[in-house]
């Protein structure tokens, strides 16, 4: 099974993945591969069996509503790539 | 032709949490930038999330309030998107099992009416941090606060049930009035505490088919969206009577300018590939536990409303004002609670206070006036002790902070004359140096006389420096007049 070189790309551009053109090909093999995997998974019978919401079967612990961050702004904004005036600084952002 | 509008709403309520959704870090307002974004809402490498109780709990409550199924296993899920504000990449969410079902809303109409409106389902959800595209940062690029990356947030999702800006205004103020009588929600509009995306399109009268629609986001008062509406509205029909197409697409309106223009269309759509977020197990709610929260349920507006009609004797229209907020609800209570006259206190606060308030933007819990003021006022003005006029140069006294009413209206002398003696001596005064006015009342038409009447109280009232009680004036006056003719 191969997928749609289109596919890929559109993939790729919403990964913000850099795909060169000479992959395409391979990656739609590789991909390709994963999707048979599921096709036999699919081939299973699970009738009469509910879904998992998760891989492991627990439900989620819940923290209490109390505030325990201290303001760690200056040692986050040390390993920022950029900031001024205590903001993290991006390429500009138009809508 | 005749067109149909058919709107639907998505409404963005951020919880009154103290915490964020799925971190310990605060979710105050207006704190410097970036102080309350933890590594956690910052997607450090090797963090992990862990849900907020209460933020489940608000969303259940909510879900009570509207009467809906609640999701006794909800599922969070990743949207992915890229965005500066959104530091992970994705904004955690839920989809396929949303912590609330399908519900029911009920909204009043100005005719008196009511309508329900579908609730599709709602979510519970991260809100995304802000970005700033000026500020005192050198110019060509953004920057990004993450105060409030993370900030929990219910997206109630309503069918395309409202048929014109009013049902669409309606709904978004009961939806205030429910999530601030809960509790769980501050409703600071201006904070951008709510939000609302509108969905709107137009058919053919008759049509049943639903024509193409476009979203209108981020509309943050009942005011922009009632004019936002009105203008895509009229754009659309337009559109489509010059043998137009509607295209998909998200629009954005701006409330200062009013002026919407399209921000992206379906073409461009992201895609956002949903999946079930690995680092979040199924939260799971016990039917005790949901009881417990519904034995707990605050009073809802609707039955406030109703009680207050039934304990106060208020119109409709005056318990639908005090009761649809919390606070004004409670204040309103506790001022009738002093007075002991509730229809006058109910426009006080409706009319006067409320008014003051909107003015100067501020909230009632920060107003100048307490409740027990206001109370003093109004008892002096149920006794006669003050004028309607004077009772509102009191009542700027009070604002102003000079004290309580009874302070005031010694200080400053305004108690009214109602001694009927004197205010005869001060009737007859006037009639006795205006001889002129008397005649001409008197050779004036029956039917026109009362016309007349205004001069004859403007000076008496002139005469008693504005004290004398206008009801007791006009009495006396048209005694005194009807005995000379």
């Amino acid at each position: 099974m191969s997928i749609e070189k289109q596919t890929i790309e559109n993939l790729a551009t919403l990964a913000r993945l850099a795909v060169d053109d000479e992959r395409v090909e391979e990656i739609s093999q590789r991909l390709g591969s994963v999707l048979e995997l599921v096709d036999q998974l699919q081939a299973a019978d699970t009738s009469g069996l509910s879904g998992l919401d998760h891989p492991l079967n627990e439900t989620q612990r819940l923290r209490e509503d109390k505030i325990n961050k201290p303001n760690m702004r200056e040692a986050f904004q040390a390993i920022a790539p950029d900031t001024e005036d205590d903001l993290y600084l991006v390429p500009k952002v138009i809508d | 032709m005749n067109w149909e509008t058919v709107i639907g709403l998505e409404v963005h309520v951020q919880l009154a949490t103290k915490t964020k959704i799925f971190s310990a870090a605060s979710t105050a307002f207006g704190a410097a930038p970036n102080t309350q974004a933890c590594e956690i809402d910052l997607a450090m490498p090797g963090t992990l999330p862990v849900v907020n109780k209460q933020a489940i709990d608000y969303a259940v409550m909510f879900g009570l309030a509207i009467d809906a199924e609640i999701g006794k296993t909800s599922v969070f899920e990743r949207k992915n998107y890229f965005y500066p504000d959104l530091p992970k990449g994705y904004q955690t969410t839920q989809l396929e099992k949303p912590i609330v079902g399908p519900g029911i809303v009920e909204i009043q109409l100005g005719n008196g009416d009511t309508k329900s409106i579908r609730i599709h389902h709602a979510h519970l959800e991260e809100d995304a941090g802000k970005s700033l595209h000026e500020g005192n940062f050198r110019s060509g690029v953004s920057g990004i606060d993450l105060n409030r990356a993370g900030t929990p947030l219910i997206e109630i999702v309503s069918e395309p049930d409202m048929r014109n800006a009013e049902d669409a205004v309606a709904f978004a103020k009961k939806l205030h009035s429910i999530v601030t009588s809960l509790g769980i929600c501050d409703g600071e509009m201006s904070q951008g505490s709510m939000r609302f995306d509108v969905n709107i399109s137009v058919r053919p009268q008759g049509e049943t088919k639903l024509g193409t629609r476009t979203e209108t986001k981020n509309l943050n008062s009942f005011k922009f969206m009632e004019d936002a509406i009105h203008l895509e509205v009229a754009r659309q029909i337009d559109l489509l009577e010059d043998g137009g197409e509607i295209i998909q697409e998200t629009r954005l309106y701006n409330g200062d300018t009013k002026v919407a223009r399209s921000m992206r269309s379906k073409e461009e759509a992201n895609d956002y590939r949903y999946f079930p977020c690995p680092d979040l197990l199924p939260v799971v709610i016990s039917d005790e536990h949901v009881e417990k929260l519904r034995k707990n349920l605050p009073e809802l507006p609707d039955a406030r409303q109703q009680r207050f009609m039934d304990e106060y004797d208020l119109s409709q229209y005056d318990a639908n004002v005090l009761s649809a907020d919390a606070s004004m609800g409670s204040y309103f209570e506790q001022a009738t609670k002093h007075s002991g006259n509730a229809k006058l206190t109910a426009n006080w606060v409706a009319g006067e206070l409320s008014a003051r308030l909107n003015a100067e933007t501020i909230s009632l819990d920060q107003s100048p006036v307490t409740a027990e003021q206001l109370a003093g006022l109004i008892i002096r003005i149920a006794d006669n002790t003050i004028s309607g006029k004077m009772a509102k140069q009191v009542f700027e006294g009070i604002w102003n902070g000079e004290g309580d009413a009874d302070q005031i209206i010694e200080k400053r002398g305004l108690k009214q004359v109602s001694d009927s003696g004197a205010l005869e001596a001060m009737v007859d005064e006037v009639l006795a140096n205006n001889q002129a006015m008397v005649d001409d009342y008197m050779n004036t038409d029956p039917d026109k006389r009362k016309k007349k009447l205004g001069g004859f109280m403007g000076q008496i009232m002139k005469a008693s420096k504005g004290q004398a009680n206008p009801q007791q004036v006009s009495q006396i006056l048209a005694q005194k007049l009807a005995k000379m003719l």
